[in-house]
This record gives C-alpha cells, structure tokens and sequence, in this order.
C-alpha cells in the first residue's frame, strides 16, 4: 500500500489533536507515516500516541536549526521524492499552510488547500464559509493537502510505528530567523477551531464586561468563546475570537449564538456548525433562518438560565 | 528603497458570493469586488516605509481580470507611486501554484526589489500561504504575518503573530513580508490622493509582457481541478420561541433532546 506522509504538529511533547485527524483521513489514501521535524529528543515522547492512531512509519528528524519552517519543508520534500508518496496531509495552521504551499513549489505537486475531506479522487472544500461544497482533484503525483481542523473524527488504529531517521537536507534558498518564541499557552478553554462546543456573543452583548454572561455559559458547558465581527470592532472581545470570514471558520457539534444578527459575514464562519442555537430580542435577525433552535429574548435572562440548566444537569 | 505590495481584488465579504456552474471558477460578475481589506494594510505598511526612507519607491502589483484596476485604483489613491497589471485571459483558472510562479514572474520584470509586501491570507482563497511560495519561487526568504515590521538598515524584523503564538523573525533584505489585520489602520484615500491617482501610471501585462508561456498557467493546465461544485442546500430555520421566562430551560430541553447535553 501507498505511503502517505503526515506532519506531526507537537509542541513540549505533546501530539496536537489535527495530528491524529490526519492520521485518522491518511487511512483512506494509503498507510500513514508520521513525519516528526523538531530538536534533539522530541520524537521520544510523541511515538506511542503515533502508533495509537496507526501510524505504520515514523521518520525523525531532528534538528537545532533557526531557519523559519525550511526544516519541515525540506524534509517533506526529500521524503516525496525518495518515498513517492500518494499524498501529503498537513494541518491547517498558520504554519501548516505555510509549509504546504512551499512543498508544493518545490516538488511541483498539486496543492488542495483547506480542505474538510480527502479521498483517492482528491479532496473536498467548503467554499465561502460553506456556502458551497466544490470537489477538487490533483493533477500531479503525491499532492498536497491541507486539512481544516475539526473536519475528520478521530479513530484510533495500531500502527507498528517503525522508527527511521532522516536528514535534514541544507536549504537551497536564505531562510528567515528564528530570533524568539513564544507559543500561546491556552487558557483553560478549549481552542475555538478545536471546540466541539462553542458560545459566541455579538453586538447584542453591549460591552467587554457584559461578556462575562457568554464566558459563564461556555464555561459551563467545557466550550470555547467566540465574538462577532461587530462585537470585536466594538472592543467588546479580542479579534483573535473572531468568528467569521475575516476571522475564525468553525465548524463544532454545538454553537450558541447570543444576541448575533448573523451578517452574511458571520454565518460565513459558523454555518456549518451540527446544531445551531440562536438567542436575540430581534425576531426578524437573519441567524434565526439558519438556528435549529432560536428564543426571541434578552440573552441576559435566557443565557444565565440555561447554564443554570446545563450546571444542575451536570451534577 | 524598492517595495512592491502584491494586491488582490476580492468579492466583498458582505456580499453573497457564488461559483460559476460552468467551470466552478469564482463567478467574479455576480458580486460586488473590492481591494482585499488586508493588502490595504499592507499598502500602508509600504507607505509608512516610504515616508521613514527618502528616495523609496511603492509598486503596486494585481493579477486578475480588467476590472481588478478599481482595486489597483484605491491603492495607488491611498498614496503607492505605480502599478503593475498582469491581465489575459489565459490566466482564468489558474491554480495556486501557477498564480505564485506567475507572480513571480511579474515581480522579476520590476528590476531590483528590496521588499515584497502582501496580506497574509486574501479572504475569497484559503490557501494563506501565496507569498511564502512566491517567496520560495524567488529563492528569498519570507516573513509572514507580520503584526510589528521594522527595516533598519538591511535587516528586516518581524513580529509573527498567530494563533499559535509569537515568534519574532529576521532576516537580510531583500525579503517578503505578509502582515496580518493587527499591523496598522490603512489610511483614506484623500481626495487629493484620488485625484493624483488617476494620472499615476498603470502598466497593464500581457502573459507574453511577463515573459510566462500561456502553457504555465490556466485552467487546461492547473495543478488542481475543480470537478463539481453545488451550493449547499441553505440550512433551514428550526423552531423558534418567545421567551417567557422559561427561554433558557427550553434551550436546555432541546439539547437534552438532542443529547448535546
């Protein structure tokens, strides 16, 4: 069977949870070898859970280089082109799209970028916050896809995780440095594109101390908190919360809407949401046409109830 | 200094945006097309630059179809000094590689470039990474979502910004830098600026101009191809409430139901 290469996202040891949704789609192209670029000793920690998620090879390659990204992209590219893979699955993330699109320049593959699904005849993207559904396939050999996170239920499967050491080869072109960095340590929240529960608040909230009522019932239901375009231009929220086409594309089991109009702007990022609950005073607000479940009222009264709700059924 | 500011014409954002049945291509008639919000900070990054360095130089850089000079327009009447216009016809459907080594392409034909300035992600593609390729096709190195940019001298810092964290990048000019929707407030247009901007020289390319054989780029030849597309049947509302008091516990009824809860 077919090698399909997958870049293993980590950080402090720790595996990312797209990892394993890559993993669990690689399985449909072929048998999954996981690609782990890092400094001396991170591939130590990262194995076993690899292996639970049936990855078949492991290649390492370790490496204290400063160059920004040009490790991964080079060792992506010297795998496609000694192990002729069927594809290349990468995260979808700042730097996972980063490396993908420079992957595919430099092995001249095909590149299906965000997409919500893969399979032998290539991938599938959500177009215009899922607006459309457009099927695309690859013209080239070993393409390279990037996988919108939150798409691809995980399965676990055994892998025998064979171990093999690669080479970082020397960069062909100058590379930016790494001076410093800082990775985000998450709050206690779960990340809002990872969330399989997400409570956003809108315009509707009325302030940055207000939101504490949309904190208080994500918290209660273990959910990530998301805002509006008009909540974040109103500095009611931080813009990295953003839900919508010029901020986040979500895409949980459950997203609660508190006093959003729902702006094609909006439902752009959340419309493909399983279940949408919509709370707002206005009944003619555009995000009640999408709600599965929508209450005409003040999210005041209607959002302390229902995490009053959520917290005595949880105990 | 030298800078090009690569910009996109996109389908607004607020407006309802469709493809075309035919080849599944953007359908760019059926909706209203403005600058892409991001490269407006990118061009006044370029201008904030060329204001702190005498003697520098702001090339504005589009590809896309006729009408993309509306958005050429607006960047040069925020204050850039020229433009570049790569327009034919052979370029429709061109995939993200194609349109990356295209781009280069154009860039190459500006002479000596010290810095490449461009969004980090256009808002009608989500391939967010086209000047890191453009970038890898120049052999230069790339600095990408940018929240803080400073030149100083030859050397060009950056602060990346993303959700995974900070990381702060250098490196020797000349170089490509996106930034992201933190980096500044893209200034009006003037109207003086507006003015100006209609005798500012455009110069429109033909693949030919560019020196790219039309066998590089297009649909028939696209790396990637769009085999269907269908908008998808509009979610349709569900059951809707007043509130009487009992707003909150009805929600939870339902997600009960839905063993959400």
């Amino acid at each position: 069977m077919a090698e399909v290469l997958v870049l293993v996202d980590h950080l402090d040891g720790e595996i990312k949870k797209s990892t394993f949704e890559l993993l669990t789609a690689a399985r449909a192209l072929g048998e999954p070898s996981a690609v782990v670029v890092g400094p001396a000793g991170s591939a130590g920690k990262l194995s076993e859970g690899l292996k639970a998620h049936g990855a078949a090879k492991i290649y390492i390659a370790e490496t204290d280089s400063s160059d920004f990204l040009t490790p991964q992209v080079s060792v992506l590219a010297s795998l496609v082109e000694s192990k002729d893979p069927a594809a290349v699955l990468i995260g979808v993330s700042a730097d996972g799209k980063e490396i993908a699109g420079r992957l595919a320049i430099k092995t001249n593959s095909a590149l299906l970028g965000d997409v919500v699904g893969v399979s032998p005849e290539g991938g599938t993207h959500s177009v215009f916050g899922g607006a459309f559904i457009a099927e695309a396939k690859a013209n080239t050999g070993h393409p390279v896809f990037t996988l919108r996170p939150g798409s691809v239920e995980v399965e676990q499967a055994d892998g025998a995780g064979a171990e093999e050491t690669v080479e970082v080869p020397a960069a062909s072109g100058r590379s930016a440095t790494v001076q410093s960095r800082e990775p985000v340590t998450g709050g206690d929240r779960p990340e809002l594109t990872e969330a399989s529960v997400i409570v956003s608040g809108g315009r509707g909230v009325g302030s940055a101390e207000q939101f504490s009522v949309v904190e208080g019932l994500a918290d209660s239901l273990g959910a990530a908190v998301g805002a509006s375009r008009a909540a974040v231009d109103s500095g009611f929220y931080p813009h990295q919360f953003q839900v919508g086409q010029t901020g986040k594309t979500v895409s949980p089991q459950l997203y609660i809407a508190l006093g959003i109009s729902g702006a094609i702007q909006h439902r752009a990022g959340m419309q493909t949401s399983k279940t949408i609950i919509a709370v707002n005073k206005d009944p003619e607000a555009p995000i009640f046409e999408i709600a599965d479940f929508g209450v005409v009222g003040d999210l005041f009264k209607v959002a302390p109830q229902l995490q009053e709700e959520v917290t005595k059924r949880k105990n | 200094m030298n800078i090009v500011v690569l910009v996109k014409q996109v389908p607004d954002t607020y407006s309802e945006r469709k493809l075309s049945s035919g080849d599944h291509t953007l359908d760019r008639d059926a909706t209203d097309a403005v600058l892409d919000e991001i490269d407006e900070r990118a061009v006044e990054s370029a201008l904030q630059l060329k204001e702190a360095n005498d003697g520098s130089e702001v090339t504005v850089v589009a590809m896309g179809p006729d009408r993309a000079t509306d958005a050429i327009r607006k960047a040069l009447s925020m204050g850039a000094d020229k433009a570049v216009h790569l327009s034919d016809e052979a370029l429709h459907g061109s995939c993200a590689v194609q349109t990356t080594k295209a781009l280069a392409k154009v860039i190459g034909t500006l002479g000596e470039v010290d810095l490449i300035l461009a969004g980090n992600e256009a808002s009608d593609g989500r391939i967010g990474a086209i000047p890191a390729m453009v970038a890898d096709v120049l052999g230069l190195p790339s600095l990408t979502h940018a929240r803080e940019l400073t030149v100083d001298g030859s050397t060009v810092t950056v602060r990346r910004e993303t959700d995974d964290g900070v990381t702060v990048l250098s490196t020797e000019l000349p170089a490509v830098v996106s930034v992201n929707e933190k980096i500044n407030e893209p200034r009006y247009p003037s109207f003086k600026g507006i003015m100006a901007a209609k005798k500012k020289p455009v110069t429109t390319l033909t693949l030919a101009d560019a020196g790219i054989d039309a066998s590089e780029v297009g649909l028939a030849s696209a790396l990637t191809t769009v085999t269907s597309s269908q908008p998808k049947p509009p979610k349709s509302g569900g059951e809707k409430v007043e509130d009487e008091g009992d707003g909150g516990a009805k929600i939870a009824q339902f997600l009960v139901g839905q063993k959400l809860i």
